[in-house]
């Protein structure tokens, strides 16, 4: 969009030396904001490493200064969402991961299992989802998930809201669908909203 | 209910319209989130971008896949 500022296109060793630093810092977050969109680890992890790619093609078209964490948000969301559409990921969870964790808020007596949480998640529609990621588990402030989701922010903070009410409701009434293959109704409402989603808002995907 | 209230004082901002407290979960996402995040990060990821470096400089790419091919000095 904007590289009115990049003579020939071509960065400087230091500019490429730093982007490339900045990119390495983020690889964290990006695999943890990868796992909680398509909740299998090694898939997060392709989607990550595709991002990747992504974002080195496209480093002139970073601007140094910005956020390299909401500028690869943004790659890695548009690559979830084409992959979504071409169904690659099919809803599938690894219970084993999850599993193993357990959050027990201090002095509480009944520990919210955090698979129970990240399968209650994983069932919510896509477009709720990552906002609720973004802004409650990635810091993000309201107006810098509109930014990554390419939407207004009035849109997110509805999307947070419905999906802390849904996560809410599920993990009160232990209304949470317990096999991936429960998850195959949610994942098609998920497909059906993806196509609005992708559709209109977003800073385009190349190719 | 117990009354928990446990306030970690902490509270990163941008919460506004206290509609209620903050489901007792919320902790758990971001959990979740940090628990990834404090990974030990694989050695395939820094190795992806150390190849791209070397692709970049003109080197000859290291075992090179279909992946991010590009040519150097194809640029428009």
């Amino acid at each position: 969009m904007s590289e009115a500022d990049s003579p020939g296109a071509k960065l400087s060793a230091i500019d490429k030396a730093s982007f490339k630093r900045e990119l390495t810092q983020v690889v964290p977050h990006l695999r943890a904001f990868a796992r909680g969109l398509c909740g299998r680890p090694d898939l997060a992890d392709d989607l990550v490493q595709e991002t990747m790619l992504k974002a080195w093609a496209a480093q002139d078209r970073f601007e140094p200064g910005t956020s390299m964490r909401a500028w690869t948000f943004v790659i890695l969301r548009n690559a979830y969402l084409t992959d979504m559409r071409r169904n690659r990921f099919r809803g599938e969870y690894d219970e084993g991961v999850a599993e193993r964790i357990l959050t027990a808020p201090a002095g509480q007596e009944e520990p919210i299992h955090l698979s129970d949480l990240h399968r209650a998640l994983l069932t919510l529609p896509a477009e709720r989802r990552e906002a609720l990621l973004l802004v409650g588990a990635g810091g993000f402030s309201y107006e810098e998930a509109a930014q990554i989701c390419g939407c207004a922010v009035g849109t997110i903070k509805s999307r947070v809201g419905r999906a802390r009410a849904a996560l809410t409701e599920m993990l009160a009434n232990g209304n949470i669908p317990r096999r991936s293959s429960d998850d195959d109704i949610a994942h098609r409402a998920i497909l059906e909203e993806l196509d609005t989603v992708a559709a209109g808002n977003g800073i385009s995907s190349q190719r | 209910m117990a009354s928990n209230h446990r306030q970690g004082g902490s509270n990163g901002g941008g919460n506004e319209g206290s509609q209620r407290r903050a489901p007792e979960w919320a902790d758990g996402l971001k959990q979740l989130y940090d628990s990834v995040v404090e990974e030990a990060l694989p050695d395939n990821f820094r190795d992806l971008l150390d190849r791209l470096d070397a692709l970049d400089d003109g080197g000859p790419p290291p075992g090179s896949n279909d992946n991010g091919q590009r040519t150097a000095g194809d640029r428009t």
